[in-house]
């Protein structure tokens, strides 16, 4: 990353603060002329969709913290007021609930990318596995918020999800009336639970920062998994990766605008817009669509310890990723065998997601356990054997010659032909 | 490069900003807007009717609209003698007590019982003039609620209201 412009600030003031705390110069160092691969699709637009998805989340929740009262007998009478009473108050509950479910959306398409293209390889394992962190810290997030409006939803889930730790042997009860601060859920849970909601999301700032600190040492992947080898390879951050992120934002933004206006209460339960009551339990509970995978996974297995520690698993293999797949090809667009396991993948957490949502019952649970076995395979035996035995295509000599030339060879290709090429 | 002519990319650069700004403007409307008081909150504030009958010759009671105390003070025909036989003009925020009263009722004054100094409750039937006292910093205030020693510079503030008859005042 040499050779690229310095900062000059052009105003005394700046000149004084850069001296002071070269922020400016940080900027402009980060994200104007940054070298960005030029081949970048919009698959890589969705980490910026995400940081932006971040604030949203954290200015509606700050907001809203204004008017809730985190209190079991006033909670969910104050989210009916904001709803109500507040001014704005039901743009901004729909906000909020929605804007979750759109941050997942990013988060799990972003996932995907890097999974297809090999992101997760080297130089860039930690970047990967603060992303696996950042999806562990959006899933507790998620499902403390899920929780603060105290409906038969949000109570129940709280009901099950802490419960799942009572499969611990020895600690396990412990551990949970440690969680809940008592002897089921109740007030005390709801106040930690915000007062953690609150924290979290402060945490994942940091986080990313951390992210995306360890991405820009690495520099972005890029569509053919090649590293920039000349300055005709990338072009600066600002205008050309600020444009295209900016304009798959404003789509983005659409699709959730689709939904606060016109269907605000699809992706959720109607269950949880009834008034939590400890001593009857929903017909069905089901998590938010965005967990559904993991549900699935986790009562597809019939022993209690195995099913939570297989929930446990299903996050955390993540991490183990970049060290099993063996293959020393990085991204997908050249691994022709690899890319059709990669895609029954992703049917697979598509049909676990929507297998979560189901009774588990007859041939649900079936299909629920072959899925299952296919996600951890795919993990543990299909990713580290296929590197070993795959035929890879050729890969292009560069980025600009994948781009500019359509795979043509740009000047001398290595090694050099028995001709002269200019 | 630079042309002389604005080029397309200038107009989009324009465009693009210029929706971006309006964007930007209309996302702080709501954000700024939940702040102010809700629909809840106005309703509470509505305006409250006080019954007059009960309350005696030489008697005050306290009612709350919208958050803040209000002193309802049946006057005695001594207080309202002092509160009218006053040099209006050497008083530290002159106002004649016929502004501060409804006309036709002299005995009945409705006032906002906070100090005009630093916003603490004083205490009726109190002071050098038997009118309100304020404990917190010493102001005085005579039987029509005005200024009279003390730091606070205003007399105390009169609330909206009306008669709806002899016995029955609106508040707000």
């Amino acid at each position: 990353m040499s050779g690229h412009p310095t900062y000059q600030p052009q105003s005394a003031f700046m000149r004084w603060m850069e001296r002071r705390l070269p922020i400016g110069g940080l900027i402009y160092s980060s994200f104007v002329v940054y070298p960005t691969p030029r081949n970048l699709n919009y698959w890589w637009t969705f980490g910026g969709i995400l940081t932006f998805m971040l604030g949203v989340q954290i200015v509606t929740g700050v907001v809203l913290a204004m008017h809730y009262t985190p209190q079991v007998d006033f909670a969910f009478d104050s989210v009916e007021q904001i709803m109500r009473d507040v001014n704005y108050g039901w743009l901004l509950r729909y906000l909020h609930s929605n804007g979750a479910s759109m941050f997942f959306l990013a988060a799990y398409i972003h996932m995907f990318r890097g999974m297809y293209y090999g992101s997760y390889k080297e130089p860039r394992e930690v970047l990967w596995i603060l992303g696996v962190i950042l999806l562990l810290l959006m899933i507790m997030t998620g499902f403390m918020g899920y929780v603060l409006p105290w409906g038969q939803m949000s109570f129940w889930a709280a009901t099950v999800i802490t419960n799942l730790f009572s499969a611990i042997p020895l600690l396990g009860e412990s551990i949970v009336s440690w969680l809940w601060g008592g002897f089921a859920v109740g007030n005390p849970t709801l106040n930690r639970f915000y007062s953690l909601h609150y924290l979290l999301p402060f945490v994942i700032v940091g986080v990313v920062v951390l992210h995306i600190w360890a991405l820009h040492v690495a520099g972005q992947n890029n569509p053919t998994g090649i590293e920039p080898k000349s300055e005709d390879d990338t072009v600066a951050f600002t205008p050309y990766a600020t444009i295209k992120d900016s304009f798959l934002l404003a789509v983005f933004c659409i699709l959730l605008a689709w939904f606060v206006f016109y269907i605000p209460n699809f992706l959720g339960h109607p269950d949880n817009y009834i008034p939590a009551n400890p001593a009857v339990t929903p017909m069905h509970i089901v998590p938010e669509w965005y967990y559904l995978p993991f549900y699935a996974i986790l009562r597809a297995i019939p022993n209690k310890l195995l099913g939570v520690m297989a929930l446990g698993a299903s996050i955390l293999i993540l991490a183990f990723l970049p060290w099993l797949d063996t293959s020393k090809v990085r991204s997908g667009r050249y691994r022709p065998l690899y890319r059709q396991f990669f895609w029954v993948f992703v049917i697979v957490c598509v049909g676990l997601g929507w297998l979560g949502s189901k009774p588990p019952e007859g041939n649900y649970v079936l299909i629920a356990r072959i899925f299952t076995v296919y996600y951890f395979a795919f993990f543990l035996v299909i990713l580290p054997m296929l590197g070993k035995v795959e035929r890879t295509k050729p890969l292009p000599n560069s980025i600009a010659e994948s781009v500019l030339a359509e795979g043509k060879p740009i000047g001398a290709p290595a090694p050099p032909p028995t001709g002269a090429k200019a | 490069m630079s042309s002389a002519e604005p080029t397309r990319r200038d107009f989009l650069y324009i465009a693009t900003a210029s929706v971006a700004a309006f964007g930007a403007a209309a996302t702080l409307v709501p954000l700024i807007a939940q702040m102010n008081p809700d629909a809840s909150t106005i309703a509470a504030g509505a305006p409250i009717e006080v019954d007059l009958a009960p309350i005696a010759d030489g008697q005050v009671i306290k009612v709350f609209w919208r958050g803040k105390p209000i002193y309802v003070n049946h006057r005695t025909k001594k207080q309202i003698e002092e509160a009218q036989n006053v040099d209006v003009a050497k008083l530290p925020d002159p106002q004649p007590d016929s502004a501060r009263v409804k006309p036709g009722h002299d005995q009945w004054q409705v006032l906002i019982g906070i100090c005009t100094h630093l916003g603490c409750i004083p205490i009726a039937h109190q002071g050098p003039y038997d009118g309100y006292f304020c404990p917190c910093h010493g102001s005085v205030y005579d039987t029509s609620g005005r200024i009279r020693q003390g730091p606070a510079p205003l007399n105390l503030a009169l609330p909206p209201y009306e008669f709806l008859s002899d016995t029955k005042i609106r508040i707000g």
